[in-house]
């Protein structure tokens, strides 16, 4: 759909009075778009959904079922383990990525605090170094990076890998959270003192609280980045397979099994099923968590 | 309270990146670099500018970088045009009472969630070419199955449609939250003035979304540019589908000695690319009188 179909039915404000002014053409126009665009959006994560209950040889066949055969055995079998070491695996991805939201999640909120209220030399450069670093590609950074972790002495642990996680989702995150923290009146801030706060009790308190969907959207982003990173994951983390990340064993399991499409299918189900948790949790504070960041951004 | 980031930063981006820019200008590969469980000493030599002017003459076998570069600015446009264009229009949908709108909310945004490299064995599964459902669709549609992901340029139209796919719930989400933060008189006013739907989307709703779109539109740009998991991970080291960034990973983890050196020299030349289009791009933006 182009933007000039779209703004055909645009620009009326979302108000009941107009509502009884949109003929049923426009009205079914308006739902054939919507249902469309979610069943594009849909279609892929449910087709491997179907697929993952299909035996391997059936998920490859020239004429489509939904159920063929269909039964759980795929599930069982990767999760007792035949196919790699796979629940060692999401114990790591579990670890790494809650580790990674908490720390990424922490720093950026004091920081964008930081930067959304107090003035100090070289804050503006410091907002805009966020942005720039965005743009760093991984192929400068890694070698770099691998020594680095080296030096630190946290080469190869999930540590090492949470670190790295939080360069690129604290930058972001920051951002976010500064024009998020920008929409919360710094009248309260006052308020507080006034009531006896220190300055940390004010933040933790009062406008911590109130910067939730801010916060959702933050820990959301985090996590993913966590949870789906392949690059770092399969440079850094070592070759045992018992310290492999799921994004990591998945590629391995799926260059050695090109044709087990009704494993790969289950195996990635599973590793959905906790993303597209935390992504029911926290979507109702999108919308708005998002949009306080990014207009003031 | 800043400090903790600028410090996290400054050890593992700002410190890395000028060891990097250093290898840029040395011979290191796998053999040459110090190795502490070997106990090794690094043996890399200084060659000065070397590796930039053997990757900029373009030499195929160092990555074509001319070519790569063309394609990775076609991907990206490309991608970010789509991206905007369809997110901009779902978000002008779902910013209306719909019966049903948070039930659409969450479906539209749900590739969002899933993570990339689950969505690029869906759609790599999908798009085969004899059992993949997409083209058993067009086949029974009596339209032309594409082999999709072979060495052609269906293989860059697939891995587009891909990151379209991924990348719209962000823009789309975005674009809303700015919707939502026009103030509702203004559409009253115009339309007390006679403004027709496509007068009051150009002069109400397109400006009152500027400074959002603006700073999505250049993290649109920044992140497909640097997209590797997608295309990477779809169509592998396929020559048609070579981005600058795809190229530095294979040069990286690939060949009998890992070309570190050059790997990097890529990743200078990626920043290089996007500190240009950046600073362009604030400029376009400031003499429109934006403040950014």
């Amino acid at each position: 759909m182009s933007i000039e179909a779209a703004s055909l039915r645009a620009a009326t404000p979302a108000r009941e009075s107009r509502r009884a002014k949109r003929s049923r053409a426009a009205s079914i126009g308006l739902h054939a778009a919507l249902v469309t665009a979610s069943l594009i959006a849909v279609f892929p994560v449910f087709w491997v959904v179907v697929t993952s209950f299909k035996p391997d040889a059936l998920a490859v066949e020239t004429t489509p079922k939904l159920v063929n055969e269909s039964s759980l055995d795929n599930y069982t079998r990767i999760l007792s383990g035949e196919k790699g070491d796979f629940l060692a695996w999401f114990g790591n991805s579990v670890q790494i990525a809650l580790l990674t939201t908490v720390l990424a999640v922490f720093l950026s909120a004091t920081a964008g605090y930081a930067a959304s209220r107090f003035r100090f030399p070289g804050k503006r450069k410091l907002l805009l170094s966020f942005l720039v670093v965005q743009m760093f590609p991984f192929a400068v950074l890694i070698v770099p990076l691998y020594n680095t972790l080296l030096a630190l002495g946290v080469q190869g642990t999930a540590l090492g890998l949470v670190l790295v996680y939080c360069t690129t989702a604290v930058p972001f995150c920051t951002y976010m959270l500064k024009g998020y923290f920008d929409t919360i009146p710094a009248d309260i801030d006052e308020a507080g003192r006034v009531d006896g706060l220190s300055p940390f009790g004010v933040f933790w308190r009062l406008v911590l609280p109130l910067a939730r969907p801010g916060l959702a959207v933050t820990s959301f982003y985090a996590f993913l980045t966590a949870w789906g990173e392949v690059a770092f994951a399969s440079a850094f983390l070592s070759a045992a397979d018992e310290s492999k990340t799921l994004a990591v064993g998945l590629q391995v399991f799926v260059q050695q099994n090109r044709t087990e499409w009704g494993h790969l299918a289950a195996a990635s189900t599973l590793v959905a099923i906790p993303a597209v948790a935390v992504f029911y949790l926290v979507q109702r504070f999108l919308v708005s968590g998002l949009a306080g960041g990014a207009v003031k951004g | 309270m800043v400090l903790p980031v600028v410090l996290v930063i400054a050890v593992l981006v700002l410190y890395p990146l000028a060891q990097g820019v250093f290898f840029t200008l040395t011979d290191i590969n796998e053999s040459s670099i110090a190795n502490p469980v070997l106990d090794r000493p690094a043996t890399y030599e200084w060659v000065g500018l070397r590796n930039y002017l053997t990757v900029l003459s373009g030499d195929a076998s160092y990555g074509a970088f001319w070519a790569t570069l063309l394609r990775t600015v076609v991907w990206t446009a490309s991608c970010v045009l789509l991206h905007y264009g369809i997110g901009l229009g779902l978000a002008v949908l779902l910013n209306r009472q719909v019966a049903g709108r948070a039930v659409y909310r969450v479906l539209l945004i749900l590739p969002w969630a899933v993570p990339a490299f689950i969505s690029a064995f869906a759609w790599k599964y999908m798009f085969n070419a004899q059992y993949g459902i997409i083209n058993q669709v067009l086949r029974a549609l009596g339209l032309p199955d594409p082999v999709w992901l072979g060495q052609s340029n269906w293989a860059l139209v697939a891995v587009v449609i891909v990151n379209v796919w991924l990348g719209v719930p962000f823009m789309m989400v975005s674009l809303l939250g700015g919707l939502q933060s026009i103030p509702a008189d203004l559409y009253e006013a115009a339309e007390v003035d006679g403004a027709t739907p496509w007068q009051r989307f150009r002069h109400v709703t397109l400006p009152g979304l500027r400074s959002v779109s603006s700073t999505v539109v250049l993290l649109g740009v920044i992140w497909t540019f640097n997209m590797f998991a997608v295309v990477y991970l779809i169509t592998g080291q396929n020559p048609s589908t070579r981005l600058l960034i795809t190229y530095a990973f294979e040069r990286f983890f690939s060949g009998a000695s890992r070309d570190y050196a050059v790997a990097s020299t890529y990743g200078v030349l990626i920043l290089s690319v996007l500190l240009v289009f950046a600073s362009g791009y604030r400029r376009a933006l400031r003499r429109q009188g934006e403040v950014w």
